[in-house]
């Protein structure tokens, strides 16, 4: 079962790599290029695209729906993937627990699933130091999900410090908003 | 005492409204520039249009001379319409009719044409009460490299009756964030010239001159988590300097550009490490628990100053690039971050936070004293101009990101902004050759 949903997962993943590649002439990014538009959507996908045993062209397609995908279905706990932090804290808060436990279960039970846990700041201070400090917020997740077995190497605790914040805030609740770590898994 | 010159460059907003579609290879940027304060001693210096060959170029080459120095706020370039002459060598120069416009100095030139394409450009300064030739100049260019000599030629001016070093001829780079799209540009100092180097829908940030100007090392994240690239200048090719597990961040080049230190946190914290320019040799160079980023070498190379909150909160500290014990170096306002050396080794800019307040100081390492350089609220980045007159830096303007720039003494300011831009994490570069 869990299987059949990892490759419909695939499938999906790839036919999106095969529609984005279709459509873009230039060259995978990591190719020496001076003044290249790069598309990371590409990049994101492009992992996928080496699991050429799921073929291409089948008829399930279709019958994919994104409701039988546990990560993207509203109805799942699995679809919550925000943490919030209180002000230069980096504690799990305990209203999160049951969040982050669904995940750990969830990535215990695909030992091949990889998750992305993408620390953020609120825009206050400079660019560098908020990425160090929304990578402390990814940090204290990673560890969470350590403690509930789940293995290093499936977890990649990064940053993108105040790059994806809510500019301009005028208060606190929008600041709040900014202090978070997002979990993406891999080919999403 | 406040006095404001507006200089629109018409040369770029009409390229501007002739690229419409701004596309892959070159975004064409119209960086307006505003100065605002200047010596209380500006330096009275007439311009002459230089002699210009028919044809030759639509450049007017003295009105970029005349735009740098007035920028740098240490001259009042004076209005020469009234004066019937057009000399164009020093001999030619009849010092009376200069010296009625009360002109300190003066400046002759010459553009011709020479066989294979290419221009000859001659000037000379000279002093209007001595009566003499300062110095004089001859170029032998293509004609692509008209402006970068009006640059080189203001510098020979402003060094000559300023004492200062050079300072025109130079290139910034910064990051602009346009419909979602976050591009590396590189442009001359005076805002002109803006050509992309890279350009994504992920941001970009922390762009690195190497020391030579040949190289921008930087952070992207394309491969949604930040990895430190190198990408050549002159080839356009690039290096994937770091990309280890977790955030590769923060680079600074080494004075002999032969290493950078980077950050890099793997599973934990950031801590600083040097790492080769072909991304070899990784040496790690603090252990701590506490975040420590943002390194600057000293000029000597012997000292990596940093962001740490060892102590709990941001402060700068200085660890041997060697590593060993970090010692602290910034002891007022709540926070001290982002610190960058001054070219002679003898101050450090940094980002200093009082109350909500993010501003730009300088602190002087001989004696420790520190002068707020700006007024914030969220300004950040700062970096030396090639001479350490000036100090380039991000700020905000109506909720978006322009370019700043003050003197070392904090008596002129430019801002430097794009209509509809948003543009952030100035850097600026070297000398060009």
């Amino acid at each position: 079962m869990n299987k059949s949903i990892l490759n419909k997962k695939l499938l999906g993943s790839l036919l999106l790599a095969m529609a984005l590649s279709a459509c873009k002439s230039t060259p995978m990014v990591d190719k020496p290029a001076s003044v290249e538009d790069k598309s990371p959507k590409t990049e994101a996908t492009a992992p996928a695209a080496s699991a050429t045993d799921t073929g291409a062209d089948t008829s399930g397609v279709k019958d994919a729906s994104l409701s039988g995908n546990p990560l993207t279905d509203p109805n799942n706990i699995l679809s919550k993937r925000s943490i919030y932090f209180d002000f230069d804290k980096d504690t799990v808060r305990e209203e999160f627990r049951p969040l982050v436990e669904a995940h750990a279960k969830y990535l215990a039970e695909h030992g091949n699933a990889k998750v992305n846990l993408q620390g953020n700041a609120d825009e206050r201070g400079t660019r560098e130091y908020n990425l160090s400090l929304g990578q402390r917020r990814s940090v204290a997740v990673k560890k969470s999900l350590n403690l509930l077995s789940v293995q290093d190497k499936q977890i990649e605790a990064v940053s993108y410090g105040e790059e994806k914040a809510t500019s301009n805030c005028k208060d606190e609740a929008c600041h709040q908003l900014n202090r978070r770590v997002d979990i993406v898994y891999e080919g999403e | 005492m406040k006095k404001l010159f507006k200089i629109l460059q018409p040369a770029l907003f009409f390229i501007a409204a002739f690229v419409p579609a701004m596309t892959s290879t070159a975004a064409y940027a119209a960086l307006e520039i505003e100065i605002s304060g200047g010596s209380a001693q500006q330096i009275p210096i007439a311009i002459v249009p230089f002699g210009q060959a028919a044809g030759a170029s639509q450049e007017k080459i003295g009105d970029i001379i005349a735009a740098d120095l007035r920028r740098s706020g240490l001259f009042r370039i004076l209005e020469t319409g009234g004066v019937a002459s057009r000399p164009t060598e020093v001999s030619q120069v009849k010092y009376a009719e200069w010296a009625v416009l009360q002109a300190q100095a003066i400046t002759v030139g010459n553009v011709t044409a020479l066989p294979g394409n290419r221009l000859k450009v001659t000037f000379g300064l000279a002093d209007v009460l001595k009566q003499n030739q300062l110095v004089s100049m001859e170029y032998n260019i293509a004609p692509n490299q008209l402006r970068l000599t009006a640059h080189k030629i203001a510098d020979v001016i402003y060094q000559k009756l300023t004492g200062e070093g050079p300072i025109f001829a130079s290139r910034i780079a910064y990051i602009n964030k346009s419909k979602n799209r976050f591009s590396l540009q590189v442009a001359d100092a005076d805002g002109m010239n803006a050509q992309t180097v890279v350009s994504s829908s992920e941001p970009i940030i922390s762009p690195a001159w190497s020391p030579d100007g040949s190289k921008i090392a930087y952070v992207s994240f394309e491969k949604k988590k930040p990895i430190i690239f190198v990408q050549s200048l002159t080839t356009g090719q690039r290096l994937t300097l770091a990309n280890f597990k977790g955030n590769n961040s923060a680079p600074a080049w080494s004075p002999d550009g032969t290493k950078l230190a980077i950050v890099l946190s793997h599973s934990a914290n950031s801590q600083l490490y040097t790492i080769n320019a072909d991304g070899t040799g990784l040496k790690q160079v603090t252990k701590s628990n506490a975040i420590d980023t943002e390194p600057t070498w000293s000029p000597d190379a012997k000292w990596i100053y940093f962001t740490s909150d060892r102590g709990g909160n941001p402060q700068v500290y200085k660890v041997s690039a060697f590593g060993g014990e970090a010692q602290r170096v910034t002891f007022q306002g709540d926070h001290n971050l982002s610190p960058h050396f001054s070219p002679d080794g003898k101050s450090l800019a940094m980002v200093r936070k009082d109350g909500a307040k993010y501003s730009i100081a300088l602190q002087d390492l001989t004696n420790g004293q520190v002068r707020l350089l700006s007024e914030g609220a969220q300004d950040e980045s700062p970096s030396f101009a090639p001479n350490g007159r000036v100090i380039l830096y991000a700020t905000r303007v109506g909720g978006r990101g322009a370019l700043a720039a003050v003197s070392s003494d904090g008596r002129v300011k430019q801002r430097l902004s794009e209509s509809g831009g948003d543009i952030r994490e100035p850097s600026w570069g070297p000398l060009l050759n």
